[in-house]
């Protein structure tokens, strides 16, 4: 990856990472940790890897991303917002009464959302669904998939893992965001989850480890998936994250798995970003 | 000659094979019971339409709504204890909220699933499934119903559940029978009645059986068939009422929350009148022949005759 891209998608991502902590603190409740630790993944499925028309949201040959951890909408609204969907105005009324950005995501309300996700371990069963659908017609549609650590504790998830294995769904890209934490603590000490590459690789897929906050991680998993195809095999990326990524007060706190920042926390977080002129924008639009 | 004998899971399979041969679009669901639950039959004619995923509902259910999230019609089948009250929450969740193209066909409902007893006898899925939000519940009275029934569900938009049996039960209608959504099929009516019995599913018959022996009293009697509970003929209902001295619902399922329950509803709310409800008395099933169940519960003719004449006596 050249130093310019790389540097591009940075900027992107604390752009982002802003938007999400403006937004939380707007809605007064959300989650921000989680949100933080898989932006910069999704900042690269949107911005690299899949193929999608925010003009055209149900192209049929589109790739599909499902946030399993539905919990960081804020993140995938602040993607979708990004590339196109709709105007960033919109993200201010997240978890609003009548507002299409509902607490976790909604399909029905919000143009990019491919199924409506939040309770835990469905949405990996759902995206295979999508992609079982996409072999049987013969589409070239990816399937992107994002779980948690903490979400693969869920029976479902093993379920799902077993299935899209199975049918030979290679596919399917599913991306484990490893931050280490859920709202009791660490997932080692709630539940311990590890082994998690050799769970999946027991399973029948391909696994891979990287740091997921590395652009050029992100992109050799990315290439390991592409080089994938035709095995029959379906891709796990465990993507080793730090919860509250980039934000000194937040980085690996369980804490900061479901609350909101306070007014003073944003302009702190903004600050660390270099990020402040985010807020004299976010308060100028639609005004 | 038409049968007068017809289990309504043939049905489901056999009918399953024929939609399939004009939709093509349509993809049949399992969880390692296709054999019992006759989804095999499509999954013999149609094997790269049929998807067998072992024994885990949840993620067969969620498989489904990414299916149909891709512009599939999906009909996936358990017996009914494992495809509603086992996955429901994958069903609210991930289904129903999103108003689906998913077809929840259910067979071995309620205690008629016989020897196998408690663990597998579902007399809480009406309740469950009427309760949730864009989910329409059908239950066809015979064989001949079912096909009329599951083609319909095929057709229309959205969730819905089918209820299903296991044995082999009395066909009750011919072909001129049509089964329209939310709407009660009156069989037997008359502009006053002593009783006015709507029933459901399985009970169909017997509550035929027992209108007839009430008649033999020389009492009067209306008898319905709710097979679209949800949505529910409100009208109809009212109507009995005011035609009735004694309203009376039978069910294969507890008395709570499910045709019983949606009765009363209607009632308490547009039309106050005395109910009868007949059903599964707010307890679990155990292992016994059909028949031996039906007795033990009160659900043949005889019992439901007798427990109607009891209060209009």
């Amino acid at each position: 990856m050249e130093k310019t891209e790389k540097e591009r998608l940075e900027e992107v991502s604390k752009k982002l990472r802003a938007n999400i902590l403006m937004m939380l603190t707007e809605a007064g409740s959300g989650h921000p940790g989680g949100s933080l630790s898989c932006i910069d993944i999704l900042t690269y499925l949107f911005l690299k890897e899949m193929r999608y028309d925010p003009a055209n949201p149900h192209w049929p040959e589109r790739d599909r991303f499902v946030l399993s951890k539905g919990h960081a909408a804020p993140a995938l609204y602040a993607i979708l917002s990004h590339v196109g969907y709709y105007s960033s105005n919109l993200l201010k009324t997240l978890r609003k009464l009548g507002s299409p950005l509902q607490g976790h995501p909604d399909s029905r309300k919000l143009p990019g959302v491919e199924s409506s996700t939040g309770s835990l371990g469905q949405g990996i069963s759902v995206a295979g669904g999508m992609a079982l659908a996409a072999k049987m017609d013969k589409r070239p549609t990816r399937v992107y998939c994002l779980v948690g650590d903490g979400e693969i504790q869920e029976g479902l998830v093993w379920e799902a893992a077993m299935a899209i294995a199975h049918f030979g769904l290679d596919n399917f890209c599913l991306f484990v965001d490893n931050n280490g934490l859920q709202i009791d603590g660490l997932v080692d000490e709630v539940m311990n989850v590890y082994p998690i590459a050799e769970k999946f690789q027991s399973f029948g897929w391909h696994v891979m480890n990287i740091n997921g906050h590395d652009f050029e991680e992100i992109e050799k998993a990315l290439q390991f998936f592409q080089t994938n195809q035709g095995t029959g095999k379906p891709t796990v990326i465990v993507a080793k994250t730090v919860k509250g990524k980039c934000v000194s007060f937040m980085e690996n706190k369980a804490h900061w798995h479901g609350v909101a920042p306070t007014k003073d926390d944003l302009l702190k977080a903004l600050d660390e970003l270099g990020c402040l002129e985010s807020m004299e924008e976010w308060n100028a639009e639609g005004e | 000659m038409a049968e007068t004998m017809l289990a309504t899971r043939d049905v489901y399979g056999k009918t399953l094979v024929e939609i399939g041969k004009e939709n093509k679009n349509l993809v049949v669901l399992d969880a390692d019971l296709s054999e019992s639950t006759k989804t095999a039959m499509f999954a013999k004619e149609f094997p790269e339409r049929f998807f067998n995923f072992g024994i885990a509902e949840s993620n067969m259910m969620c498989f489904a709504a990414g299916l149909a999230l891709s512009g599939k019609v999906v009909f996936a089948s358990s017996f009914a204890m494992f495809a509603t009250l086992r996955p429901y929450e994958q069903i609210r969740n991930s289904i129903a909220s999103q108003n689906l193209n998913v077809k929840i066909a259910a067979t071995h409902s309620g205690v008629s699933v016989g020897e196998d007893g408690l663990s597998h006898q579902t007399v809480e899925d009406l309740a469950i499934m009427r309760v949730m939000p864009n989910m329409q519940v059908f239950v066809p009275a015979d064989g001949v119903a079912t096909a009329k029934i599951v083609k319909q569900a095929a057709l229309c938009p959205g969730p819905v559940y089918i209820r299903l049996n296991r044995p082999k039960t009395e066909v009750i209608y011919d072909e001129s029978y049509d089964f329209v959504i939310g709407k009660m099929n009156v069989i037997k009516d008359a502009p006053r009645a002593d009783v006015g019995i709507i029933a459901i599913g399985t009970m169909v018959p017997n509550a035929l059986k027992a209108a007839k022996l009430l008649e033999e009293e020389g009492y009067s009697v209306i008898v319905a068939d709710a097979a679209s509970l949800k949505p529910l003929d409100r009208e109809t209902v009212v109507r009995i009422a005011k035609s009735s001295r004694l309203v009376v619902t039978v069910e294969e399922h507890s008395i709570i929350g499910g045709l019983g329950g949606a009765v009363a509803e209607v009632l308490s709310e547009d039309f106050p009148a005395k109910l009868l409800r007949i059903g599964i008395m707010d307890v679990f099933g155990e292992s016994g022949s059909p028949a031996a169940l039906y007795k033990h519960f009160g659900l043949t003719p005889e019992d439901i005759f007798r427990k109607i004449l009891k209060q209009i006596r």
